[in-house]
């Protein structure tokens, strides 16, 4: 599958939420989008879904646009915090149906997951709580085994054993099944092992997208006392700096080269490595 | 799972570094099957690129070797390599930080060969 954004815009009326968006995934893998609250996640997303269609731009997957292309949508699954009121089925009985509509989806697998996250009850969707209903958009998303599977922060309402079930079947299914799959989320220390790739959105543009090891080998803090520190980092790009007393803690963004290593390391200074999520925090700050 | 490691040091080379313990301890001994990358990835909750730059290293360093389609395994005469590396970087690693934190805390030499007597007199007991 190959998903294509070309010089894609995204407004509602006045407001515009997506400038110029540039974005090409092809590879099965797992991608986690990350980006402040309000800044285009869901609407990228939902492009892609086929949910909506853009101002302006295009989107493409496998060269076709997906905005009403039945065949396509086939191949897409877009879970999201979705509202089942008035729904009177049981999760069981609606996985049923819903095996009859989706080409790729494994009811077996399927049953199997509700029985894992105890959603086998006889009890209508609309009655379990936030968390259950949250956890069955997973067992949807996962069973789907759509060629291109959306989560937009699914996993909000389920408590942390439910999620640690949720990445392990992710991680184990997409082994067997790869396929690419967008991870929407804000959970970023807690999700990141899971990213193959990340996406970050910064004021309705795409701020990178990079293999996870390559973005979080991008960053490194250097500690020490305040007056090496301040001699090694000159020149270099500054993402944050705290200060305890005399010592101070840098992070920079870019590489150190093996003779920089050698040299912070002569003089006394702590090199350590950087958090995707610290990354994360100092590269869409202040944005508001 | 994440706090076991400490952010002295990259990700992977303590990832590499557990293995390589294991093999030193005997929990793992030649031609065993080492831990896959998935399982390193769910039982550490780390990400994948990281466990598996961890694991080439071993790989490329001849202590684990593939088997296509089964996994890794412990490669002959793995422990010993091991032994003599950490033997080799022994000094820089524990002497040199234990000859500036005695000094730091004005420690004699003298007096840091009588501990290390005393812990090792002890440790027989």
């Amino acid at each position: 599958m190959n998903i294509k954004a070309i010089n894609l815009n995204l407004s509602y009326g006045s407001d515009d939420i997506l400038h110029d968006i540039n974005l090409e995934i092809n590879a099965p893998k797992i991608y986690g989008l990350l980006g402040r609250n309000g800044v285009g996640k869901t609407s990228l997303l939902s492009l892609i879904g086929s949910f909506r269609e853009p101002t302006s731009g295009q989107i493409l997957i496998n060269g076709e646009e997906p905005f009403e292309n039945a065949r396509l949508m086939q191949e897409t699954t877009f879970m999201y915090d979705k509202d089942y009121t008035g729904e009177t089925d049981p999760p069981s009985r609606i996985l049923k149906d819903i095996n009859r509509y989706r080409p790729h989806f494994d009811l077996e697998y399927g049953m199997e997951l509700l029985s894992k996250f105890k959603l086998e009850g006889k009890k209508s969707i609309a009655k379990l709580s936030k968390g259950k209903q949250s956890a069955f958009n997973v067992v949807i998303g996962l069973a789907s085994r759509s060629p291109i599977t959306i989560f937009d922060e699914v996993y909000l309402g389920m408590d942390s054993p439910a999620r640690d079930i949720f990445y392990k079947e992710l991680l184990k299914d997409q082994q067997m099944h790869p396929r690419i799959i967008i991870l929407s989320t804000h959970l970023v220390s807690e999700m990141d092992y899971l990213f193959d790739e990340v996406i970050i959105l910064k004021e309705g543009r795409i701020l990178l997208k990079e293999p996870y090891d390559e973005i979080v080998s991008r960053g490194v803090t250097v500690t020490g006392s305040k007056q090496a520190v301040d001699e090694f980092i000159e020149g270099k790009e500054i993402l944050n700096e705290e200060q305890l007393g005399d010592t101070r803690s840098v992070t920079i963004y870019g590489n150190l080269s093996d003779a920089e290593q050698v040299r912070a390391m002569e003089i006394g200074l702590h090199v350590g490595p950087v958090s995707l999520n610290d990354l994360f925090i100092q590269l869409t700050k202040g944005e508001e | 799972m994440k706090s076991v490691f400490n952010t002295d040091k990259p990700i992977y080379i303590q990832v590499r570094e557990r293995i390589e313990d294991q093999i030193i301890n005997k929990q793992l001994s030649e031609d065993d099957q080492a831990p896959s990358t998935n399982q390193l990835v769910n039982y550490y909750k780390i990400n994948h690129a990281t466990v598996s730059k961890g694991i080439n290293q071993l790989v490329e360093e001849g202590i684990l070797y593939k088997k296509r389609g089964i996994g890794m395994f412990v490669a002959e005469g793995a422990r010993k390599k091991l032994l003599n590396k950490r033997r080799e970087s022994f000094i820089e690693d524990h002497i040199v930080t234990l000859v500036h934190e005695a000094n730091k805390l004005e420690i004699s030499i003298e007096e840091i060969m009588t501990y290390i007597y005393e812990v090792k007199r002890s440790e027989k007991q």
